[in-house]
């Protein structure tokens, strides 16, 4: 009896947080559309989320474009298609690899931080201090880390692609020797700016307001303990990680795979 | 936080990086305005076109000149092709077009064969020569059974002149 009500009250409790986080979500938006703008706490709020990922993210991808360069150019040399390989570099870093693995480190590098900042906000009754000066801590606090958290992903991911073709192009060209001219002009045949490039950009985007979604969201209705921080915290890098595999699939049968 | 105009200068750094790989990926990679708006556009129709894809390269001696920009099929269930190529490209109106395969397993692209008449193409002419995608398949299937290649030759007419040569003259040499 006590595991089906439990599975009632789980049941129940998700629906109520999609009601309460859709809620949220409007309130976020009412808020970007109006002043005040607080352009000063958004460049701050990039900096955290674009600035310190960039590191992370570009090492991540020259190593991600080097490994499938390796990769592809030992299947591919099997079939004597090694020409093909700025092709197989390209698209599957463009259409599913840059999007999601960008999403999924920002998610735990800046995601983390964020809704880990919020909920010990929560805690220090800082919120509270906010409302008391009649200063709405969706707009002050939440806001610009969700806006921040929008525009910097596809920054990242498209950095994170750039820096992948490089990797690939090392790795395959002058590491293993397939000719810089058929990598470049193999992958720039094979990639669209329709079907592949405006994708990854779609995605980021959505990705980007999933992550600072569920951040926010995660932290600002944390419990006010210590142990509200770390659920938090967890709470955001797991919800984050499996909704952007999730949501990833979802586009791609959307979008369309030609 | 303190107001920084250096991390300022580090955003604003920041987010040009962002922008010209977005720019370099849509532009470059992607391929927005290839040949521009003001390419010299040409039909050709085919019986087969194979594995030929919208983007595939347009070639003429090897050079590649242009791209396949759209693929329809009209009423008479042939195969419209419409190529994009370079505007200052001067192609004699009896220039004939031909599907090739790069290498045994490569990509498919159109190969322009330019005429000898003293007219040129212009913007929105039909190419009315064209020679179909050759298909292994096919090959093997009259290879074969060493039969069956008249009518079928009398039945795609015009083309078929240019689409016979090695696979029929392989058979009749049977």
């Amino acid at each position: 009896m006590n595991a089906i009500q439990d599975l009632g009250l789980r049941t129940v409790n998700l629906v109520v947080h999609l009601g309460r986080l859709t809620a949220f979500v409007v309130q976020i938006a009412q808020n970007a559309v109006r002043p005040p703008w607080r352009v000063q706490r958004f460049v701050d709020e990039i900096y955290d989320v674009g600035v310190l990922s960039l590191a992370i993210v570009c090492l991540s991808g020259a190593t991600v474009g080097a490994v499938l360069g390796l990769q592809g150019y030992v299947t591919l040399s099997r079939f004597g298609a090694e020409t093909s390989l700025g092709a197989v570099v390209g698209l599957s870093l463009v259409r599913e690899l840059g999007p999601v693995l960008t999403a999924l480190l920002v998610t735990g590098r800046a995601g983390s931080a964020m809704a880990a900042e919020i909920a010990s906000m929560v805690v220090t009754e800082q919120l509270d201090g906010l409302r008391m000066m009649s200063v709405d801590p969706v707009d002050f606090v939440v806001k610009p880390k969700a806006l921040a958290m929008l525009t910097a992903m596809p920054m990242l991911n498209a950095l994170f692609i750039v820096f992948a073709l490089f990797g690939g192009y090392l790795v395959g060209v002058t590491l293993l020797g397939v000719d810089g001219g058929s990598y470049i002009s193999s992958m720039e045949n094979a990639i669209d700016f329709e079907n592949d490039v405006a994708g990854t950009l779609l995605k980021s985007v959505i990705f980007g307001a999933l992550v600072g979604m569920i951040a926010t969201y995660r932290g600002y209705t944390s419990a006010p303990t210590s142990a509200g921080v770390s659920a938090a915290t967890t709470g955001t890098v797991v919800t984050g990680s499996v909704s952007i595999l999730l949501f990833d699939y979802v586009i791609t049968a959307l979008w369309g795979v030609s | 936080m303190q107001p920084s105009p250096v991390r300022d200068l580090i955003v604003g750094l920041f987010v040009a990086l962002g922008l010209a790989a977005i720019a370099y990926l849509s532009i470059q990679v992607g391929g927005v305005g290839y040949a521009g708006r003001g390419g010299l556009k040409l039909v050709a129709e085919f019986d087969q076109i194979g594995g030929l894809k919208p983007r595939a390269p347009v070639s003429v001696a090897g050079v590649t000149v242009g791209q396949v920009r759209k693929i329809e099929l009209d009423d008479q269930l042939r195969a419209r092709v419409t190529l994009e190529v370079d505007k200052s490209l001067a192609l004699p109106t009896d220039s004939s077009a031909a599907i090739h395969t790069e290498g045994l397993l490569g990509d498919q692209y159109v190969a322009l064969e330019p005429g000898g008449a003293d007219d040129l193409l212009k913007d929105g002419d039909e190419i009315e020569f064209t020679e179909s995608a050759l298909s292994v398949e096919r090959l093997i299937g009259k290879f074969v059974h060493n039969s069956g290649i008249e009518p079928d030759a009398e039945k795609t007419g015009k083309t078929a002149k240019a689409g016979k040569s090695p696979a029929d003259e392989q058979a009749e040499e049977e």
